[in-house]
């Protein structure tokens, strides 16, 4: 039954990638790729992976939308007609799919127990979680402890990105803003729309209460860092867009956003070498504390808030980056 | 006992898709797409105790809070077109 | 009484299950888009407060249920305001509604 709906929900994916491909008009692209988001994440689901299809959710579907709309009011509409034909992109493309199509052929059944990939470390994982760790989901065992070095690598490359992108678009507002008077949050925001202002301000204690019980059950449930930094920046977004981002910037100044951007990485960089000083091995969490297991939980716990805080701090920049900007 | 309603929430999602595809003016498609993610909502709830997890509530959830957020954030966008070109449609 | 809460969810989700496919059907075939608006807006209203009761009579009284009417709340609370800044701000852009001609105009004086 399931994967009747799974088969379903593909090809609905299906129809709205060829839909986005097809048409002209950016902005219906960027809602059909907010769609095709959330299609995704109900596949995630539907395959039992909730970490990630709660990322895809908050990140794909909430945070990419509005940065893509962002960067859509400061360039065209309309796509530019291509300028060469695409012949023969589309053969390659055509012989890559059949290639890999015949190449699934010798993949294993779906749910096979005795899948290679259910052999080798998955076991290992799923005994020594229980015995040295001891936390129920597995996968932030795996991700935050075990995997250590790959997510300090991750944080790091959000670190880049946020870096990136303020290199790029600068943190003050370029020479066409001042000449023109309509950025993409308007400094008084949605102020004189009364009904969605008063629901949005209800809401947004709500959103930064979830996203710190996200970022903290991520031992216990589906959640960690990742979704924790996408949901507290979707509320201080949406604050930005229900109180105009002049409010927002006052809230949370751009010093603070500076801070937090390198304050997640490094306190996650610190935590490595305190394992070092405290004399073993880099990212190796059980020296910690005096019980093995306790030191483990303990430094899961810190290295999920310092990836909180770089998401955060990377996706509100980026924002402001994009908001502060807005040439029409 | 839940089939009834997942098949009735997939369904509607192609209606919602396709009315986003076919949508003429722009207003058309942030509905369709605001209502594909309310029922994204519901088949995430569904399909929780369908598959026996009552642990992944916390998905839709957070899919509920971070939808409304999407479509203000359109809303916006189109607020400051339409304030400075108000005869323009896209 | 298993079987009667069985029974109850049964009735209440499917019953949820049929407004949600009306309400898309709607959103389809409606001439306009205020009358497709009123369409999805079925879709917001009614049938979490029918499915989500649904599934909660087979979670019972757990964490699962206070979090259910956690999100039937948001829904509730988001739906309707969603519908209203989206009318709103299609009436602003100047999307007028051909199946509704505006009254206050002189067209009164026959």
């Amino acid at each position: 039954m399931t994967i009747i709906f799974g088969f379903f929900l593909l090809t609905l994916l299906l129809i709205t990638a060829v839909a986005i491909v097809q048409s002209q008009n950016l902005f219906v692209s960027v809602m059909l790729s907010g769609m095709f988001s959330l299609l995704l994440a109900v596949n995630f689901f539907l395959l039992d992976a909730a970490d990630v299809a709660l990322t895809e959710a908050a990140v794909g579907a909430g945070i990419s939308t509005v940065l893509l709309l962002s960067a859509l009011a400061i360039t065209a509409k309309h796509e530019k007609a291509p300028s060469s034909s695409r012949e023969g992109a589309l053969i390659i493309v055509i012989i890559a799919t059949l290639v890999l199509i015949y190449a699934t052929f010798d993949n294993p059944q779906f749910a096979d127990p005795n899948a290679p990939v259910h052999q080798h470390v998955a076991p290992w994982y799923l005994d020594k979680t229980a015995e040295a760790i001891d936390i129920p989901n597995v996968v932030t065992a795996v991700l935050g402890s075990f995997r250590g070095y790959d997510t300090l690598g991750e944080v790091f490359v959000v670190f880049t990105a946020g870096i990136g992108v303020l290199f790029l678009l600068g943190t003050q507002p370029g020479p066409f803003a001042q000449s023109n008077p309509y950025k993409l949050t308007d400094p008084k925001g949605l102020r004189h729309y009364l009904i969605p202002r008063v629901v949005g301000r209800m809401l947004i204690p709500f959103i930064l209460l979830f996203g710190l019980y996200v970022q903290f059950h991520g031992e216990y449930g589906p959640g960690g860092g990742f979704q924790a930094g996408a949901l507290i920046a979707a509320a201080i977004i949406l604050f930005a867009l229900l109180e105009g981002e002049d409010s927002a910037l006052k809230v949370i100044p751009r010093s603070v956003l500076i801070g937090l951007i390198a304050g997640g990485a490094l306190l996650y960089g610190v935590v490595g070498l305190f394992g070092i000083f405290l004399g073993s091995n880099f990212l190796d969490y059980s020296v910690l504390s005096s019980n093995p297991v306790k030191g483990q939980q303990m430094g899961l716990l810190i290295i999920e808030a310092g990836v909180g805080i770089t998401v955060t701090g990377v996706l509100l920049s980026i924002f402001h980056a994009f908001a502060a900007r807005g040439k029409f | 006992m839940y089939y009834v309603v997942t098949f009735a929430l997939i369904i509607t999602m192609a209606l919602a898709l396709t009315r986003a595809i076919i949508g003429p003016s722009v207003y058309d498609r942030v509905l369709a797409v605001n209502m594909l993610g309310t029922k994204t909502v519901l088949l995430l709830a569904v399909v929780a105790f369908l598959m026996g997890r009552p642990d992944f509530l916390d998905l839709a959830l957070a899919y509920a809070l971070i939808n409304f957020i999407g479509v203000l954030a359109v809303l916006e966008f189109f607020r400051n077109r339409a304030a400075k070109q108000p005869e323009e449609k896209p | 009484m298993e079987l009667i809460l069985n029974i109850a969810s049964w009735i209440l989700m499917t019953l949820g299950g049929v407004f949600i496919f009306v309400g898309g059907l709607g959103a389809l075939r409606m001439p306009d888009l205020y009358t497709r608006m009123h369409a999805a807006g079925i879709t917001d209203s009614i049938a979490p407060i029918l499915i989500i009761p649904g599934i909660m009579l087979q979670a019972g009284l757990t964490l699962a249920s206070v979090k259910l009417l956690a999100i039937l709340v948001f829904l509730l609370l988001t739906g309707p305001t969603a519908s209203n800044a989206l009318a709103s701000a299609a009436l602003l852009a100047g999307n007028r509604s051909e199946q509704v001609k505006p009254t206050a105009v002189s067209e009164s004086e026959e």
